[in-house]
């Protein structure tokens, strides 16, 4: 029976539709830069590594797990109370997380602070609950969740890594660059540590993506037009036009 | 009376819920791209916030606190680790209430700010206001004053986002920088202008 179990399991590991799942939303399909779900506590938690790491998991976790207990009763709720059972699921799991959190780790937890609870109004948990969840199959949607908290999980890192080592030459609190107040050569950019860099930050990474792949830019709905000289530029001009 | 007006002022302009705690932040990027729009959800997430976090300040005193329960002659009992589900539940609950009365009785009202409400159940700054009212230890007068405040000063954060965005149309932007990448950047200095108020004291 177990292995069974096991076979079964290792042919929806391997095949190329669990790999689409688990590896696309890295990238290709990423819930920030491109759906631009959950990044609330995206940007709130990151002007340290550590809280950022430990939100990622979290966040993962809840993704994956509330993702596979709702694909698991999907067949049995009826579509009108639909939203109240998946939040219910998901704010159970929110709350064994953070119970957890203030108990193994009460210093970060504090830190976190209300972003662990914001975990509950993250639209990507409820994102792909409703998206994914709620029409496959338990497994195929714990790996999805995986997948998309993955995606999530490295725009948060890279934003924390940026303000961390800038902010105050740590990373993970281990010195990286030394900082001229103990003698070092680092000058270290107090505006890093503030909530306005992490706007930056994200905007910067959603411009270096596009710049890479066009394909995700957005369709402009208006465009700046060269400005006419003469017929030639004028009738140029009009094709511009919307 | 001088604590409340200082908390207000604090709510709207110092720990602004958008620019400062990033909270709300999914719709304030979405529906921030017309101004009518933006102040539409602007006053509802206001009244929403206004109504729940003090009803889920009025909840978490009176039955999940420590020993809250005292009134009933139940001692030693700390529900607090339910006040995520309960704040939701509330939240939840209040705004499908709101919806039915303003249907009821106030059509124009719901015309107007009916598309917007199912949208306010998920969002982080109606729960995240709720969070931080239990966290800071708010009494009831000090909730009402923070919610009306917060909500306040997130509507103010979209409206001025979406004037913004309007008049960005006449920029020249590189391709891949356009729509969400320069809306994040322009997000950022209004936050940068917000935080200038952080030196008041009151």
């Amino acid at each position: 029976m177990s292995a069974v179990i096991g076979n079964e399991l290792k042919d929806a590991l391997l095949n190329d539709e669990t790999k689409k799942v688990l590896i696309d939303p890295l990238v290709n399909n990423n819930p920030i830069t491109l759906q631009v779900l959950g990044i609330c506590s995206a940007l709130a938690v990151t002007s340290k590594m550590s809280t950022s790491l430990i939100m990622a998991l979290a966040l993962t976790l809840v993704t994956a797990f509330s993702s596979a207990a709702i694909s698991a009763v999907r067949n049995h709720t009826p579509s009108s109370i639909r939203i109240i059972v998946q939040m219910t699921i998901i704010a159970s799991l929110v709350i064994v997380v953070d119970q957890i959190l203030k108990a193994v780790a009460y210093d970060i937890s504090k830190q976190l602070s209300v972003f662990v609870g914001l975990i509950i109004t993250n639209c990507i948990v409820m994102g792909r609950a409703e998206g994914y969840a709620m029409k496959n199959p338990p497994l195929e949607s714990f790996i999805d969740g995986i997948g998309n908290g993955a995606g999530y999980s490295l725009i948060l890192i890279t934003v924390a890594f940026f303000r961390e080592i800038f902010g105050s030459g740590k990373l993970l609190g281990y010195e990286v660059l030394k900082l001229a107040k103990d003698g070092g050569w680092y000058d270290p950019n107090g505006l890093m540590l503030l909530p306005p860099s992490a706007f930056f930050i994200i905007g910067l990474i959603i411009w270096a993506v596009r710049q890479l792949k066009p394909e995700q830019r957005e369709v402009v709905d208006y465009k700046i037009m060269a400005i006419a000289h003469g017929e030639d530029g004028a009738a140029h001009g009009n094709g511009g036009h919307h | 009376m001088e604590g409340l007006v200082s908390l207000f002022v604090k709510a709207v302009f110092i720990e602004n819920l958008a620019l400062s705690f990033f909270l709300g932040m999914c719709t304030f990027i979405a529906v921030s791209k017309k101004i009518s729009t933006a102040m539409g959800l602007g006053v509802a997430v206001m009244v929403v916030q206004a109504i729940t976090v003090p009803a889920n300040n009025f909840v978490y005193h009176a039955l999940l606190k420590e020993n809250a329960l005292a009134w009933m002659g139940i001692t030693g009992v700390d529900l607090s680790f339910l006040a995520l589900l309960s704040c939701i539940g509330i939240i939840g609950a209040l705004v499908q209430i709101l919806e039915m009365v303003l249907d009821k009785f106030f059509p124009a009202l719901y015309f107007a700010l009916g598309i917007f409400l199912p949208l306010i159940t998920v969002n982080c700054a109606i729960l995240g206001g709720s969070l931080f009212m239990i966290e800071r230890d708010y009494n009831f007068t000090e909730s009402v004053v923070y919610g009306v405040g917060s909500g306040f000063g997130w509507a103010l954060a979209i409206t001025v986002m979406a004037g913004v965005r309007e008049k960005l149309k006449y920029s020249d932007i590189p391709p891949a920088l356009q729509g969400l990448g320069i809306t994040f950047i322009t997000a950022g200095l209004m936050s940068l202008g917000f935080m200038a108020f952080s030196g008041i004291q009151l």
